[in-house]
């Protein structure tokens, strides 16, 4: 039977942490993602695990380490943050490039500029061109369940590529909820152990990582990473498919809600999907055919699942929680019309802007992007995007 | 740990664990370096290398082939220490989970740049966690790799390509780092400053001791670069020299604590002997610039009375 709990989304990945029993963790502190290296070397210091925590001087040293870890033949992660993800930047692609299968646990904060704790997608959406594998969760629920599918997915011989486990700083990491757990042994089983075919410490043959490779060989061993992010697609659903017999919980590229017969759909990442999802529940009851489709996937990117679900709306508003400064919306708005338009759905797309630096967005936020859609679409009406929910005007102060 | 007697026939005879066929430059002392500290490790030891982006990296390991007979590993510039960090954990690790059997070294190269420089916090950090593994700098004192630019190991008035001499410059301003006090100073067990001399004792006795000390060990190797420093290849052998016999490059050790000068010359040789000989301080020797020289003694001097002192301290 699952165990019935209430944790905080850093306490519920501190928990898969300890089930896993992962090698090596080498971590540096950074608001909000403090809580899981904290939790795990208390873990340790108890002997509860017989992981290797790494206090290391910096997040840059965090990531080099975990990848020496990696490649040596263990089973490593780390966890960060905003800042600390920012400075790891240069290694995300070394990890990805070395086709090591290092999980991180990324509490998604703002970037600085100015300094901000609190949450957006900033950090990640910045790195959604490393090579990793994005996860994204919309409570602590998920978060805890994409990190216990994390190893399986990164491991998986015909994917072999880092995986990013994320969640929304305080609103996930910090807010208790009530959780179900999935038994120790269980969970061990369906984790597994890590079996590397290749590794530093193979006392049978050596191997040499990190070489310099220029035009003869570079393109070639970015197209394979490539191969593998597509393969990651059939891995990630398998692995959805045996999570599900071991917890009974469904998990797929995305989450449809009300999503089918909708006239107009919201299109978003992570804890906001919750808020929007009492919107639509209210505009239901007031007669409008609202739906959603909340991404758990970002990379690989779904392209052919989500123009096939948004075949047929009215109209689409994409809603990024980081910026691009394109001048064209953040970077969901650019994947999905790509998405869109590449497969010749014709469906009128609008680019939102919320919750940067943990700006609030409030049901009354996602029920007001439905009215302005239902109406630009029906009126033909052209809007000035990207949109920006809840932005202060110079009246304000 | 026992140091055998040096039997330099023997040691020159131990099979190369850097293979030929690299591309490193003729009479590079970054290679000699590799291979004398290499060559110090035990038959039967198994070792992972680790290093920094540098010369020795791109000249080593460009795919698909490795110079290298044991595992290898190169992250990127500016993280060799904490690489190898995570490397030495997952040995832990995996050891103590029974996971594997052998017994496996870490030794890790770094240009001065790699270590001096951009990868001097990594280092720190992985000096103060004290893991087992040797950090072996290859000091050529500039960045040779990106074409001779001045690093913080460049000694003063060198002429390098961010230095250079000109009609209102006299090459590089400020003093070199003194890396090796500094790493001393973090508390590991053994810390060595050494250079290509001789029969080759004196950097293997060091790198024997390093690699077998347990904990986070610092060799400081001087390794000369016959197109950065200007001087003719086959000349790397007497430069060494000289960079002992003027005092420029004292040989010393500081183990667990304890300093200990190595090698005390019956005459210090004057700087001019060090300097003479290589083209980036050719400007030194134009008249009018004695003082100059006279400047750079002065500092040598210093330095040479400050380890003199910290060896007498510890006797």
């Amino acid at each position: 039977m699952s165990i019935k709990e209430r944790l905080s989304g850093n306490e519920a990945v501190a928990y898969a942490i300890k089930q896993i029993n992962p090698d090596v963790m080498p971590a540096f502190p950074i608001t909000p993602s403090t809580e899981i290296p904290q939790l795990v070397a208390n873990y340790i210091a108890n002997g509860q695990i017989d992981t290797e925590f790494i206090p290391v001087e910096s997040e840059h040293s965090a990531m080099s380490a975990a990848i020496g870890a990696s490649a040596a033949g263990a089973r490593a992660l780390t966890a960060t943050s905003s800042c600390g993800m920012a400075l790891m930047w240069e290694l995300l692609y070394v990890a990805a490039s070395n086709r090591l299968p290092i999980a991180l646990a990324l509490v998604n904060r703002a970037l600085t500029g100015p300094i901000n704790i609190n949450c957006d997608h900033s950090d990640s959406m910045g790195a959604k061109d490393a090579g990793w594998i994005q996860i994204y969760a919309e409570n602590n629920q998920e978060v805890y369940d994409n990190f216990l599918q994390a190893f399986r997915i990164s491991e998986h011989k015909d994917v072999m590529l880092p995986i990013m486990v994320c969640q929304d700083g305080f609103i996930t990491s910090h807010a208790l909820a009530n959780i179900e757990l999935v038994e120790d042994e269980r969970v061990k089983a369906f984790v597994g152990e890590y079996q590397p075919e290749n590794f530093l410490l193979n006392e049978q043959m050596p191997m040499a990582v990190g070489p310099y490779a220029v035009s003869n060989y570079y393109m070639e061993s970015h197209r394979a990473q490539v191969e593998a992010m597509e393969n990651a697609k059939q891995v990630i659903l398998d692995v959805a498919a045996e999570f599900e017999k071991i917890s009974g919980r469904k998990y797929g590229f995305f989450e449809s809600y009300r999503l089918d017969d909708a006239d107009y759909a919201v299109v978003i990442i992570g804890s906001a999907a919750g808020t929007t999802k009492d919107a639509v529940d209210e505009l239901r009851e007031e007669g409008i055919k609202a739906g959603l489709l909340k991404l758990r996937v970002f990379r690989p990117f779904p392209a052919d699942e989500i123009a096939e679900a948004l075949k047929g709306k009215k109209a689409v508003a994409i809603l990024d929680r980081s910026e691009t400064f394109s001048t064209q919306g953040g970077p969901l708005t650019s994947e999905v019309c790509a998405a869109l338009y590449k497969r010749g759905v014709n469906v009128r797309a609008f680019s939102y802007i919320y919750g940067l630096g943990g700006r609030d967005y409030t049901v009354e936020d996602a029920k007001e992007v439905y009215y302005t859609v239902k109406k630009a679409t029906e009126s033909g009406e052209q809007l000035s995007e990207p949109v920006y929910i809840g932005l202060r005007s110079r009246e304000d102060d | 740990m026992s140091v055998n007697a040096y039997n330099f026939k023997e040691t020159m005879n131990k099979p190369e664990r850097l293979a030929p066929g690299h591309r490193m430059c003729a009479g590079c002392g970054g290679t000699i370096a590799v291979r004398s500290v290499l060559r110090a490790l035990h038959e039967g030891d198994k070792a992972v290398i680790g290093n920094a982006t540098g010369c020795l990296e791109v000249s080593t390991f460009m795919y698909p082939y490795t110079a290298y007979e044991d595992s290898f590993i190169h992250n990127a510039f500016e993280n060799a220490g904490a690489t190898i960090s995570g490397v030495e954990t997952a040995y832990n690790v995996l050891k103590r989970k029974g996971k594997i059997e052998g017994t496996y070294k870490f030794i890790t190269f770094g240009g001065d740049g790699g270590t001096y420089d951009i990868g001097l916090q990594s280092l720190s950090g992985a000096m103060e966690r004290n893991h087992d593994f040797v950090y072996v700098c290859y000091d050529n004192g500039a960045y040779m790799n990106t074409g001779v630019q001045r690093s913080s190991a460049t000694p003063m008035y060198a002429d390098t390509t961010t230095t250079p001499v000109g009609t209102k410059s006299v090459g590089k301003m400020q003093n070199r780092k003194d890396l090796a006090s500094i790493i001393a100073d973090h508390d590991v067990p053994y810390v060595a400053q050494t250079t290509l001399l001789g029969n080759f004792k004196d950097i293997y006795t060091k790198s024997e001791k390093a690699i077998y000390t347990e904990g986070a060990c610092f060799l400081n190797v001087m390794a000369p670069c016959p197109r950065g420093w200007k001087y003719p290849t086959e000349d790397i052998m007497e430069i060494c020299r000289l960079g002992v016999e003027t005092c420029y490059w004292p040989l010393f050790e500081v183990d667990h604590g304890k300093w200990i000068l190595n090698y005390e010359p019956k005459k210090k040789l004057p700087i001019e002997d060090f300097l003479r000989p290589q083209g980036r301080f050719r400007h030194l020797f134009k008249k009018g610039n004695e003082e100059l020289i006279e400047q750079f003694q002065s500092e040598v001097d210093r330095r040479w009375e400050d380890l003199l002192f910290k060896c007498s301290r510890d006797r």
